[in-house]
């Protein structure tokens, strides 16, 4: 563990050398710890896959003073046990028709149920929200689905889209560029600035996806 | 509400306050003025707080028409203006008077100007900013992220100021100049090689065309990227190295979150000059320290206010 400057506003707190499943939840938990004991002099705070990036208020603290207060917080927080809470469980409705279906079965030599199956039948972690509003890194994914990503990004993925790229799947919550591959498409609307909260994921929670057809994604709201 | 008619928008105009703030773990992106030194100014020679919401003008090329007496203030990208045709300085404050139309030429030198107007321009936050993120579809007039077009009218309460006032010429910056940009090293600087570091402070770098509001590209010759790490949050001024070795400083528009390694930090107070540039234009860097980089920041902070 190591506290380390990014930039001149911001702390950047390395918790581990690798990701693990029980880690969002325990960053998750540091984060709000950190948010309570520190709050007026906290900016934001931004859970990576193993680490917490602070921004913090420079006009109130610089990173000398703040390692100092984080310092007993990081102790405490590295001999308690798993947090009590298990994450909040999210069963989200997926139809597995993605432009890159066939495709991603081909290349993981496995049938399109096989493929849909070995997806929806684990429980995910969100591991982190970043890239865009909403978009939670869920892990992990099965090593027989993993993929590189695309060679070449594309221009336009359409809102709602469930994507695998490497040990990961996410659901690109906007429509936006993006370079993993698209197996699915969800009907949710998973991020809603005018929402309270705006983002229905937050880090350390669970996800199952529910597979479903287009009889449902259409009665779901899903836009054909 | 009165306000200013947008009868020409320009390239790409754009409302912004002091950004997004508080919402990064989410992934929003803080958005904001690209040059928040010219922002800073323009809404001082106001009297109004830093951040009121004020026009990011890319290019210029605006053209507004008053609905009532008030004054406004221009600085950053040095361009013609006209007041219903008659010349009015840059970072400087004039009078409004209704009906009076506000033209603004193509900028000469500098890539953005910053239109503020006494009292701010008003429209409804979106996660407590209007600052417009057009990529995520956030902010702006509407709140969905479009930036203006012809049509918009800029809600803005009538003021009375005492006079002219205009920022003192030595605060002024040369937008001609090639800028050297300071940047303190970090990250994952250590994990490049230590002639990497060296070329990186050495040489030109030259703006590429395919800079935007997220990131400001550099090309060169490249430089050897340490292996891609797990994606962890990033800040403002980060020089990102992706495999192809060409930097990308992030800027105001940038991701919450990135996996490529990180050289250092441009000094946020630089990142404006950055953004001022045009393509193709060379910048150097310059290596500072942290602590002293922290002073600037937080004396831009007590002059212009958090």
């Amino acid at each position: 563990m190591r506290l380390e400057p990014a930039g001149p506003e911001a702390l950047l707190l390395v918790l581990a050398d690798q990701p693990d499943a029980g880690l969002p939840l325990r960053i998750a938990a540091l984060a709000d710890l950190i948010q309570l004991e520190l709050g007026p002099l906290v900016v934001d705070l931004v859970p990576g896959w193993t680490t917490l990036l602070l921004h913090y208020d420079l006009l109130r603290t610089d990173h000398l003073q703040l390692s100092r207060r984080l310092l007993p917080l990081l102790e405490d927080w590295c001999v308690q046990a798993q947090p009590s809470r298990s994450g909040h469980l999210h069963e989200i409705p997926v139809w597995y028709a993605g432009e890159d279906l066939a495709e991603v079965a081909r290349a993981c030599a496995l049938s399109e149920a096989e493929l849909i199956a070995l997806h929806s039948g684990v429980e995910y972690r969100v591991g982190a929200i970043g890239f865009a509003p909403g978009f939670a890194y869920l892990g992990e994914l099965d090593a027989r689905l993993s993929l590189p990503r695309r060679r070449t990004p594309r221009t336009r993925v359409p809102g709602g889209s469930l994507a695998i790229a490497e040990r990961q799947t996410a659901i690109y919550p906007q429509t936006s560029p993006g370079g993993w591959h698209l197996i699915g498409r969800c009907p949710w609307r998973l991020f809603d600035a005018q929402a309270e909260p705006p983002c229905a994921l937050a880090v350390g929670d669970r996800v199952r996806f529910l597979a479903i057809d287009e009889a449902a994604f259409r009665a779901e709201g899903g836009a054909p | 509400m009165t306000g200013l008619a947008v009868i020409r928008p320009g390239p790409f105009s754009l409302l912004q306050d002091a950004g997004r703030l508080g919402w990064q773990h989410l992934g929003v992106s803080p958005a904001g003025p690209l040059d928040i030194q010219a922002a800073a100014w323009a809404n001082r020679l106001l009297d109004n707080p830093r951040g009121t919401p004020l026009v990011e003008i890319a290019l210029g090329g605006m053209e507004l028409e008053s609905a009532l007496d008030t004054w406004v203030a221009l600085c950053g990208a040095e361009l013609d203006i006209r007041l219903d045709g008659a010349p009015r300085p840059n970072w400087s404050r004039f009078a409004l008077r209704a009906g009076q139309r506000l033209s603004l030429g193509f900028a000469r030198s500098g890539q953005r100007a910053y239109l503020a107007v006494a009292g701010g321009f008003r429209a409804a936050p979106v996660l407590g900013s209007v600052a417009t993120q057009e990529r995520e579809g956030l902010g702006g007039l509407h709140g969905d992220g479009r930036p203006l077009c012809a049509g918009d009218f800029l809600p803005c309460v009538p003021v009375v100021l005492p006079g002219a006032a205009s920022v003192p010429w030595r605060f002024v910056p040369d937008y001609r100049a090639e800028p050297c940009l300071r940047v303190m090293l970090g990250g994952d600087a250590g994990d490049f090689s230590v002639a990497d570091r060296q070329r990186f402070f050495a040489r030109p770098w030259r703006l590429s065309p395919q800079s935007d509001r997220m990131g400001t590209r550099l090309s060169g010759e490249p430089l050897r990227a340490p292996a891609r790490q797990w994606s962890l949050g990033v800040t403002a001024g980060a020089i990102q190295v992706p495999p192809d070795g060409q930097p990308i400083v992030l800027m105001a528009d940038r991701q919450t979150m990135g996996g490529y390694p990180i050289l250092g930090w441009v000094h946020p107070l630089d990142l404006g000059l950055l953004a001022q540039c045009p393509a193709h234009r060379e910048v150097r860097f310059e290596r500072v320290k942290l602590g002293g980089m922290q002073e600037d920041i937080r004396e831009f902070y007590r002059f212009f206010g958090r």
